[in-house]
């Protein structure tokens, strides 16, 4: 009876969100897995079912290929490049600056810095989209061309050279997502207690020892977490991609990636089935990687 | 997104037979959650709404009605429908409530609200994401438009609808066998330059392939492009561009042959032709910083005089009123004679009708509607556009008297002189839009020298064949 009051009470505040998640999250992942079985074109109230007729025409596409190809590459970059980077300035502002006075501190102005980094997350991606069309313009009237042109060097087609294209974009990425990391990194190294890098710093551990012999493995989950985030950030760039390099994966499927490819699929071709049968290779593929890297990354964990 | 001469009929005539479709099982269940409304399916074709006597109201509009119009607020705007068509269909209804709906997100906003049975009944169906209108007819969306064109025209009742615009509004009409589509302008497509420029230099506007060439030497001593198109939102301009110079070389039928997915149609020497001279062009006289750019972009540049020619159709002159310099003169040039023996003569330009509006059938009011487009085709409707958005009409004459800019009188004396020669329009673009969306993504390839023009009318051919094969896409035949 007492058990039964307990759950009830729980079950009553659950009601409401789980009723709500059901119907806006739930919901639509089954009918993106009923509708990827159909050839339905998304006007027409009649449905056919066409079984796994989609699945096998994925396997196909090229486009298809060229955007697991991308998202692949973005998989591996992404999230090493933005962890390494964010991990360093984490540890530049909480730890870097050595031991002075009372413990461990940042460099000097690290509180300016922790703001500054953010900013970037602040702007909305279309926002930052438009901003570096104008980075990357490809003329002399370019951010960078133009800093380029003035000593004397000729004009890079930063989104336009098939090579550079998908870097480019990546490069936008990384730089947006670093504030985040740098913060949630802090946080982590806030959480591990002062006496250890003190200790350490006393035994005569240097930064570097001190980052990768203590820093780096209390961190391991707050990196993990952030690696699985980022790694889910792979699997989309729908917006900064269709900004910056538009929506056919220009130049020459450079930046194809799947969630522009499905929005093409079923709005402009009216294949609204085969981009469910692609919806769902799409959170199979993110799934897996989230799986993949806790079970690989999985571990005792530190007691602190 | 501004580009309202893109989508002259982007999504015409694609899926025929669609009400065929056999419903597996559970069909139902799925078309209730799907298309939220679901009920039972509709293959009832076009609704026909009976024709009253009357020639003051031949649609019989019930005055105390409101109406609901949606406008596709690109380069256009969307003024010329609040302030002058509603205002003239208020004059005729006095009291009448008009709901204007404003967008660029044509398909985005109004799709959930047709298949729920909710849709504004006059819709301006323009822009990127302008809806399949084929799609639309199947499920019986559209209202039929044949009383409107049969209806006696406002300006003079003894004449009807049809016999007061242009021939190729009615042709164009026509979606899956029904005359759905009000085609509203007419646009003119060539290659674009300033005539203020070339009156100030001495030069001459170029008639062969060879005073071409010259001519972007001459330029590039000034430091001037010859050419240039915007690689990165418009590099469809460039696409049509080129269609229309291998239709130029080979005639009509090229182009005609692509629309139908004749075998080899896109590896025919007129095109293999067109596609290299324009490499050519692009490699001695281009700058590839323009695959960069957008429309936008490139046309400021043409606008500071470093770039000459331009391939767009007459809504350029509107849409850069804002930033053109007073000494600018838009002036359309016909593409030069490329061969010395090309089918079509110099001075073949492309004319073509655009600019979509639909009545919905199954709206509230589609009476209404069908008597907001009756003004439209008036004269007075017709005329206001012109002044307000300087682009004509397909109404016949309701230009005249109208102080038109320089660039469309230029684009209108274009098309006397053009006189039978008018190149037609590639058709496959709203009917296989895979295809010609292909077609923009290599175009960009091909011009920037990754691929061979050979390379690049293998790849469209192979893609043509793909659709040719794809049995989930209605196939149409066009012959003239």
């Amino acid at each position: 009876m007492e058990r039964l009051r307990k759950y009830g009470f729980v079950a009553g505040f659950l009601a409401v969100p789980l009723t709500l998640y059901t119907v806006f999250v739930i919901s639509p992942y089954v009918q993106a897995f009923q509708l990827s079985l159909t050839s339905w074109n998304g006007y027409s109230s009649i449905v056919r079912y066409v079984g796994l007729d989609n699945f096998g025409r994925l396997f196909e596409d090229e486009v298809f290929w060229r955007a697991l190809r991308n998202h692949g590459i973005l998989l591996l970059v992404l999230p090493l490049v933005t962890i390494v980077i964010a991990l360093l300035f984490a540890f530049l502002l909480n730890l870097g600056g050595g031991t002075r006075g009372a413990g461990m501190q940042g460099v000097w102005g690290s509180g300016f810095y922790r703001v500054v980094f953010f900013f970037p997350q602040v702007l909305a991606v279309a926002v930052v989209g438009v901003l570096f069309q104008a980075v990357y313009r490809p003329d002399a009237d370019g951010v960078i061309n133009g800093v380029l042109a003035r000593f004397g060097l000729d004009p890079v087609g930063w989104l336009i050279e098939p090579d550079l294209a998908l870097w480019s974009i990546i490069a936008v990425m990384v730089w947006q997502a670093v504030g985040f990391y740098v913060v949630l990194f802090s946080a982590g190294m806030a959480a591990i207690p002062k006496d250890y890098f003190e200790a350490a710093a006393l035994d005569g551990a240097g930064r570097v020892r001190l980052f990768f012999s203590i820093t780096l493995p209390l961190l391991r989950d707050t990196v993990q977490v952030g690696w699985i985030y980022l790694g889910i950030a792979a699997f989309d760039g729908f917006a900064l991609i269709q900004v910056l390099a538009g929506d056919k994966g220009e130049p020459d499927g450079a930046t194809t990636i799947l969630p522009i490819t499905i929005y093409n699929t079923a709005f402009s071709y009216q294949k609204v089935g085969y981009a469910s049968a692609m919806g769902v290779a799409l959170f199979f593929l993110t799934v897996t990687f989230a799986v993949l890297t806790l079970r690989t990354t999985r571990r005792e964990r530190v007691e602190l | 997104m501004t580009h309202p001469g893109e989508i002259t009929r982007r999504q015409l005539i694609r899926r025929i037979g669609m009400t065929a479709f056999v419903a597996g099982p559970g069909a139902g269940l799925l078309s209730a959650c799907a298309t939220a409304g679901g009920g039972e399916p509709s293959a009832a074709p076009a609704t026909s709404l009976p024709a009253s006597a009357n020639p003051r109201n031949p649609f019989g509009v019930d005055a105390k009605k409101p109406l609901e119009v949606a406008i596709f607020s690109g380069a256009y705007g969307d003024s010329y429908a609040k302030d002058l068509h509603e205002e003239l269909y208020k004059k005729a209804f006095p009291g009448v409530t008009i709901t204007h709906t404003a967008t660029q997100e044509i398909g985005t906003q109004l799709r959930p609200r047709l298949v729920a049975g909710d849709p504004p009944d006059v819709i301006n169906n323009s822009g990127p994401k302008s809806m399949d209108l084929a799609a639309l007819a199947a499920e019986g969306h559209l209202a039929d438009l044949a009383p409107l064109f049969d209806a006696p025209s406002i300006d003079d009742p003894a004449k009807k609808v049809r016999d007061t615009v242009t021939p190729a509004v009615i042709v164009n009409a026509n979606v899956s066998g029904k005359d759905l589509v009000l085609n509203y302008t007419v646009s003119h497509r060539a290659l674009w330059y300033n005539a203020a420029l070339f009156a100030d230099k001495g030069w001459k506007v170029p008639a062969t392939w060879e005073e071409f060439t010259a001519l972007g030497e001459t330029a590039k001593r000034e430091g001037i492009l010859l050419f240039a198109y915007p690689g990165q939102k418009g590099p469809y301009y460039q696409l049509w561009n080129v269609l229309y110079t291998a239709a130029k070389i080979g005639g009509n039928q090229v182009i005609l042959d692509l629309d139908n997915l004749v075998d080899n149609a896109w590896n025919a020497e007129p095109m293999k032709r067109a596609v290299t001279v324009w490499v050519d062009i692009q490699t001695r006289y281009g700058d590839k910083a323009y695959f960069g750019l957008d429309h936008t972009q490139t046309q400021i540049k043409q606008l500071q005089n470093k770039v000459l020619f331009y391939p767009v159709g007459s809504w350029i002159e509107n849409e850069m009123a804002k930033d053109k310099p007073q000494d600018f003169e838009y002036a359309i040039a016909p593409i030069p004679e490329v061969t010395g023996s090309d089918k079509m003569p110099y001075g073949a330009i492309q004319v073509g009708v655009g600019e979509n509006f639909v009545v919905a059938a199954k709206g509230k009011n589609p009476q209404g509607g069908l008597e907001y487009l009756r003004i439209m085709l008036s004269k007075e409707g017709a005329r206001s556009f012109t002044e307000k958005t300087k682009n004509v009409t397909v109404v016949n004459g309701a230009a005249e008297g109208v102080d038109l800019p320089a660039g469309l009188l230029s684009a209108a004396r274009a098309q006397d002189r053009a006189g039978q020669n008018i190149i037609t329009e590639a058709r496959f673009e709203g009917w296989y839009k895979e295809l010609f969306d292909y077609g923009t993504e290599q175009i960009n390839v091909v011009m920037a020298g990754r691929i061979t023009p050979e390379e690049f009318c293998a790849n469209l051919q192979k893609k043509a064949d793909d659709v040719k094969r794809d049995d989930s896409i209605a196939k149409q035949t066009r012959s003239q």
